[in-house]
């Protein structure tokens, strides 16, 4: 049971051209089939470690290590959800969702299925001829999740991707989330600055420190990652979020002082 | 098509208003008709005058609409090569920008030294119309999302990094992303091109009206101001000013049609 990870950042430092150090003795291993919250306060480099995992930037020093592939072919897709939905508004939602598979070459028509089966998964299948103006909030960001399931990916970066949806909405996509993530056995880091949805999402947290960014504390395995409808109101899961802000209030003060 | 009849009805009304009490003031006043002509001679001249007239019309017609042709041309192919290359931006942009600043007015009678008359007058017409489109043209190209681009870089980068392979894929950006999103901010710049041209084409007549062998509407004015014939000065000037609605209605249009699926300044308002 001791499989490499799948990826690790080994020893990050990131400095802006500007002179800002967003990460510094940044260690992380994603492992495979892990969903990993990473929270921490903003600015505190969430983002930015998602972007050298994709290898939208470089580290400064240290590494990204992908242990299990000899060279980037072997990786496996990534996707990459954004904070907004970002969508190209003069495209339908089946031509965004084309729009990963139409880079790699694919063309539209045998990209058909694919495109139907990532817009089933999130429950748009009617909507593929729609246009993203008539969606709400929470449809488009689910058209960027089905745009980022097209390629079929190994792992799931996602930047925040609920922050600005009402809470109903949000509630919903954290669960459909989960059985996507359960259906596809894709790996998930989510980077959220919300205890309550790290908590209800992840099997493992891992916390960050204010800028510059490096993981101060860890939690894992605290509750048995169990996850059904009933699991928002359980006493677990309030015992679990109690848990994560303590550990978040005390990990602040520790690394304002170290 | 138009919701509230007042839009349509109260322009109307106005127009209707004014040309009356025109009607009513020369004719009360006996003003003679080379100070200011009555409407119905105006619609009398355009009448009598409509072959010279539509003959004129058609000549500046045909340099405004190459002088627009041109210059979405020129300027679009300059705003793409600008936007594929920083060396092309970096050593062309200044010159552009001299071009548009210089008044055109000034550089015409340049023009009409070094080209032959009609030539000259096509230049100074695109001249003036065709910074609006690059100018626009780019800033449309530069403001795709950054994330969007993103996605490009995580999917479309190819493994191998010859410059042929870069601006490949810099062409593909420029076909998927930054073409569309540029089309609103080139459409609004072609508004405003389409008058200019109209404007330029003027000016480059009128310019070169004195040389004697033009023969558009801004020529017939200066013609009919020396002659003193006001009444057709009038009815080029009317001619003129539908020929520019004309363009504007028709490049509006073509706005409409293009970004009416997605853009918000094309969506009908809810009321």
């Amino acid at each position: 049971m001791n499989a490499p990870p799948l990826v690790s950042l080994n020893h990050v430092a990131k400095v802006f051209a500007n002179g800002v150090t967003a990460l510094d003795r940044f260690a992380l291993d994603v492992r495979e089939g892990d969903f990993l919250s990473l929270l921490g306060p903003s600015g505190c480099g969430k983002s930015t470690v998602l972007r050298l995992i994709a290898g939208l930037a470089e580290p400064t020093s240290g590494a990204v290590l992908w242990p299990g592939a000899i060279d980037a072919d072997h990786r496996g897709e990534i996707g990459f959800v954004f904070q907004e939905p970002t969508l190209m508004p003069w495209a339908s939602v089946a031509d965004n969702v084309w729009l990963p598979l139409r880079l790699r070459g694919v063309s539209r028509h045998d990209a058909r299925d694919l495109i139907a089966e990532s817009l089933a998964l999130v429950g748009l299948e009617d909507f593929a001829k729609a246009y993203p103006r008539e969606l709400s909030g929470g449809m488009k960001m689910r058209v960027s999740i089905a745009r980022a399931l097209s390629v079929k990916p190994r792992l799931l970066l996602m930047d925040e991707p609920f922050a600005a949806l009402d809470e109903i909405a949000r509630f919903k996509l954290n669960d459909d989330l989960l059985r996507l993530q359960r259906e596809l056995r894709c790996t998930v880091v989510f980077v959220t600055h919300s205890v309550f949805e790290s908590a209800y999402l992840s099997n493992r947290i891992a916390i960050m420190s204010p800028r510059p960014g490096r993981v101060i504390a860890e939690i894992a395995g605290a509750v048995p990652y169990e996850r059904d409808g009933d699991f928002r109101t359980s006493v677990a899961y309030a015992e679990l979020c109690r848990h994560v802000s303590q550990v978040l209030t005390r990990s602040m003060t520790d690394g304002r002082l170290g | 098509m138009i919701r509230n009849p007042l839009k349509l009805v109260l322009p109307l009304a106005v127009f209707v208003t004014v040309i009356a009490a025109w009607e009513v003031y020369v004719r009360a006043a006996e003003v003679p008709a080379y100070v200011l002509p009555a409407p119905s001679l105006i619609a009398a001249t355009m009448r009598t005058d409509w072959s010279l007239l539509s003959a004129s019309l058609m000549v500046t017609l045909k340099t405004t609409l190459a002088a627009l042709a041109l210059a979405v041309v020129g300027g679009v192919g300059l705003a793409l090569a600008l936007s594929l290359s920083r060396i092309v931006e970096y050593s062309l942009y200044p010159f552009a920008v001299v071009l548009q600043v210089t008044p055109v007015i000034a550089i015409a009678p340049l023009l009409l030294i070094y080209m032959p008359q009609d030539a000259a007058v096509l230049a100074c017409a695109w001249l003036v119309a065709f910074f609006p489109i690059l100018s626009n043209t780019m800033l449309g190209l530069q403001s795709v999302d950054r994330n969007l681009l993103d996605l490009f870089r995580l999917y479309g980068v190819p493994a191998q990094r010859s410059w042929r392979a870069r601006i490949r894929s810099r062409l593909k950006a420029l076909w998927y992303l930054r073409g569309p999103a540029a089309l609103p901010a080139f459409l609004a710049g072609l508004r405003i091109a389409g008058g200019l041209s109209l404007i330029g084409a003027v000016v480059a007549e009128m310019a070169a009206g004195s040389a004697g062998a033009g023969s558009g509407l801004a020529y017939r004015i200066i013609e009919s101001q020396y002659r003193l014939n006001i009444p057709r000065l009038f009815a080029a000037l009317v001619l003129l000013a539908m020929m520019g609605v004309t363009l504007f209605l028709a490049l509006s249009a073509l706005t409409t049609v293009l970004l009416r699926h997605w853009h918000e300044s094309a969506l009908p308002r809810e009321a």
